[in-house]
């Protein structure tokens, strides 16, 4: 395992030389088919200057000493953004209670995962690291960017809006059951909650709480602004982030499947004055389209994913579309764990709203681009291609919603990530590196040996 | 009149014929015969379930026939799971709901198609998106399943069935088609799928297992065998269902369908069949390594998992399960596709088309979910093309068959068409109507 942990940010690291050398000359990607998200697809060029799209047009002005790259025709999306992902984090769920919102994403992520790799390799290049599912408040999130090479402060992308996941339905019941908990080993002794009806109790109680926490600091502001001498409360980490999300600072991001926890969450947050900001999975969102658009919540769904439990009997791959149809703020995402697999084809899973649904070109390469940056309150920054945003850009070598395409190219900041040619290269050297790491094992396993077999 | 029909019964009843096929003919219709090359404003005409004629010109019968105007629509041969468990579980995580995966390690006489349920709501789904028949297997690929039993060795017959019909005789292609093996592989790592966690063991132990796993799988071998040469010897042998099941695999008759995904599980079963002169088909392949040679060299077919899927280790090439099938095929390897679950049945054709893009030619690609797939099952006299005197199972498109963004818009089952509602589209017409 070490050795080829090594070899991974060995190249990695060259990666970003290079990377960088590249970032300080103006790039210029021009005659490509553009797909702006926003603005249309069209054939034309994009300037990018220090990591920013300067420019985007059928006709730009090259800035002096641009290295120049003509694409011949080829496809640009701006790089694609998985909402939930649970990649490059040594570990995902606290769930030992109900209520976890003491712990962050933030302070386990896993700069080494080859996932962040394999996903800039798919043209993702952002991505919203969720807590699980095990508790009904779970922990905080961080948004990436997948800089592979950084290190873990470099791959946070500090631009997004903080957030926390919640989780309803039967992954935070299960505790409750009793017995073998697929979060955390075994729960003998049931945790509370063990139904629905629980599910709401604990979020309820936890804000309750959080109002309180968040009174006894006004009310310590307003008298220490009085000039009283008063002590402060105790803080709290468990509530403070509840507050914030009372106070419209922190993004709610709720596991859901069923349309009456959907419902349940909705009014709850309604009666706490608070706004959930996207509803996660929400397999069954379609049923509550009106109610979710009422609220102003966004959804973030599987394409085709059902039957796998009880409430994914009702999963439809029409959800996306039926929701982007009623006017919700729609987007996919992989729900990645152990590895990368479906962040790396976030592409042909919005081409599958096209035939499930009839939703446009646009409309579907918007579920993996400019509605989860909305989502994430990252839209100023990336999700489409245009003046001003951050240079994240993939490069297709045929259409991005064709199964037949791959990913040759992605920039992140101006900067060039991955490059497939490069990667199909370095891989004869990456063997030979590997097996010289091996051998070079073996003979050390052999020399300290018969040391390890002295008595102690 | 009143007799006719009873005596009509009767015949259903007692030979359990398969249902009726049906007749049609398809015009204005670009077809993809997949045997051959495609032809364009091509008609289609089918008898009594079966192709009749395909060409530019075709005779139209004297009697009164269906005329289907398919102008703009692409028709191709129903594709073919080679390995699901659709129709067998509903809901993965309810057991009740689920019945792969009997207890006992060698289990050869269960036969799957008895518990295919007609009325599952998988069927539609999967039929929908063109696929008309599927294997259906007794145990998971890796063994086990979730009827409660987790290590069967020989977890039973594969069953071929239809995607239509009312009753799973109806649907029946193949009883038995194949034996399913799980080959015992040194694995210290082992994922629960059911708690989404890695156990890591120690190779000694995984060893220790292996090596008397092997030992059991070959007595039993040496068993079956020796109650087989009893039985053609006439000796007095007390009927024994489990190795009366394995004749046709000592025979040869029936293959055994291997699930063993790496070099040296692959390698060690190859030998394990040649040692036992049994007929081998390779199922799960997912890193040949070395071994790949062999497999060509003793043509041995191959099941393909789900391409789309995520590298097996750290630092394999992340493209590494898309380039799989253009690895086989630039070795000479015959192989077919399987998705190996209920779920993800639907995504079949996607499986093959991955692969085009990282090497794969696309008439390989869709000979995999086609004639590839029927050659192996030993029903390419039947099934896989669109040729005179083969049944009439058969897809209408709007595209491409292996384009995710293609509508499957007809699907006809032994010339018979099959309704394209399913639990997804009643569910979004009722949501959609939503005021």
């Amino acid at each position: 395992m070490i050795p080829m942990r090594i070899l991974l940010i060995t190249a990695a690291a060259c990666g970003m030389a290079c990377a960088q050398q590249a970032a300080q000359q103006p790039i210029v990607l021009q005659n490509a088919t553009i797909h702006s998200v926003t603005k249309g697809t069209f054939s034309g060029s994009i300037v990018i200057r220090n990591g920013l799209i300067a420019e985007v047009g059928d006709k730009v002005l090259a800035p002096m000493g641009a290295k120049i790259i003509d694409l011949g025709g080829k496809h640009i999306t701006p790089g694609l953004i998985d909402c939930h992902t649970h990649i490059a984090l040594v570990s995902t769920n606290e769930g030992s209670v109900s209520v976890s919102s003491m712990v962050a994403m933030r302070d386990v992520i896993d700069p080494e995962d080859p996932a962040i790799f394999r996903d800039l390799a798919g043209g993702t290049t952002t991505a919203n690291l969720l807590h699980g599912s095990a508790n009904a408040i779970g922990g905080l999130n961080v948004v990436i960017k997948m800089r592979w090479g950084s290190d873990a402060d470099g791959l946070v992308m500090k631009e997004a809006k903080p957030g926390i996941k919640f989780a309803l339905g039967e992954n935070p019941k299960r505790a409750g059951q009793g017995g073998q908990s697929p979060f955390g080993g075994s729960a003998q002794t049931p945790r509370y909650p063990g139904t629905r009806m629980g599910v709401e109790d604990v979020i309820r109680e936890a804000f309750v709480e959080a109002r309180q926490y968040q009174a006894a600091w006004k009310e310590y502001e307003t008298r220490r602004a009085r000039g009283e001498n008063v002590l402060p409360p105790r803080r709290n980490m468990k509530l403070e982030p509840l507050v914030e999300v009372l106070e419209g600072k922190r993004l709610v991001h709720a596991h859901c499947y069923r349309s009456d926890e959907i419902l349940m969450l909705l009014r709850v947050a309604e009666e706490f004055g608070f706004k959930i900001a996207t509803l996660q999975h929400a397999l069954e969102g379609y049923k509550v389209a009106e109610e979710i658009k009422a609220h102003g919540a966004g959804v973030s769904t599987f394409s085709d994913w059902w039957s796998y439990k009880i409430e994914a009997y009702d999963a439809i791959p029409y959800n996306a579309a039926l929701l982007t149809k009623k006017g919700v703020l729609t987007s996919l995402n992989s729900d990645d764990a152990g590895g990368a697999d479906l962040s790396t084809r976030l592409n042909t899973e919005a081409a599958k709203t096209i035939k499930y649904g009839g939703l446009s070109e646009d409309e579907a390469l918007a579920l993996v681009t400019i509605n989860p940056a909305r989502q994430l309150g990252i839209d100023q920054y990336v999700g489409s291609i245009e003046a001003g945003k951050q240079a994240d850009i993939v490069i297709f070598d045929k259409d991005p919603l064709s199964i037949y395409s791959k990913v040759e190219k992605v920039f992140i900041d101006g900067r060039q990530y991955f490059d497939r040619d490069e990667d199909l290269m370095s891989r004869p050297r990456r063997e030979a590196d590997k097996k010289g790491l091996l051998e070079k094992e073996k003979a050390t396993e052999k020399a300290e040996a018969p040391q390890r077999r002295r008595p102690s | 009149m009143k007799q006719l029909l009873l005596a009509g019964l009767f015949a259903v009843a007692t030979f359990a014929a398969p249902p009726e096929g049906g007749s049609f003919l398809l015009k204005n219709v670009t077809v993809h015969p997949v045997s051959g090359p495609k032809l364009d404003g091509a008609s289609v005409l089918v008898l009594d379930g079966k192709f009749a004629e395909v060409g530019a010109k075709v005779t139209p019968p004297k009697t009164k026939i269906r005329i289907i105007d398919g102008k703009g629509l692409h028709v191709w041969p129903g594709m073919i799971n080679s390995g699901s468990i659709v129709g067998l579980s509903e809901i993965g995580s309810i057991r009740e709901t689920n019945d792969t995966g009997e207890l006992g390690t060698f289990v050869p006489q269960l036969r799957p198609i008895v518990a295919l349920n007609p009325d599952s709501e998988h069927i539609p789904v999967v039929r929908a998106n063109g696929i008309t028949m599927t294997a259906l297997l007794p145990a998971g690929a890796g063994g086990g399943g979730r009827g409660g039993g987790s290590v069967q060795m020989i977890g039973g017959q594969i069953s071929l069935a239809h995607l239509a019909g009312w009753t799973w005789e109806q649907m029946e292609v193949r009883r038995s088609a194949g034996m399913h093996l799980r080959y015992p592989a040194i694995s210290p790592v082992s994922f629960d799928p059911m708690t989404f966690s890695v156990t890591r063991g120690n190779y000694p132990n995984s060893k220790r297992q292996h090596d008397q796993e092997i030992q059991e799988l070959t007595s039993f071998f040496d068993d079956a065998r020796s109650y087989w040469t009893a039985k053609k010897a006439a000796l007095p042998v007390k009927t024994d269902l489990k190795f009366e099941a394995f004749i046709p695999v000592l025979e040869g008759k029936t293959p055994l369908i291997a699930f063993a995904s790496h070099e040296r599980e692959i390698r060690e079963v190859i030998e394990f069949a040649d040692k036992q002169q049994v007929r081998l088909v390779l199922a799960g392949v997912r890193k040949p390594g070395a071994a790949l040679e062999t497999i060509a060299k003793k043509k041995i077919p191959v099941i393909l998992g789900r391409t789309q899927t995520g590298a097996d280790e750290e630092d394999d090439p992340y493209d590494e399960p898309y380039a799989l099938p253009a690895k086989l095929h630039t070795a000479g390897v015959k192989f077919c596709f399987a998705t190996f679950d209920a779920e993800f049945a639907r995504n079949l054709p996607y499986q093959a088309s991955q692969g085009v893009p990282y090497g794969l030619p696309y008439d390989e690609a869709l000979r995999a979910v086609t004639l590839n797939a029927a050659e192996i099952w030993g029903i390419d006299r039947d099934y896989g093309s669109i040729e005179a005197g083969k049944v009439a199972d058969l897809v209408l498109t709007d595209g491409d068959l292996l384009e995710v963004k293609t509508d499957v818009k007809m699907v006809f089952i032994r010339g018979n068409e099959a309704d394209l509602e399913t639990r997804h589209t009643r569910l979004y017409k009722k949501y959609l109507a939503r005021p």
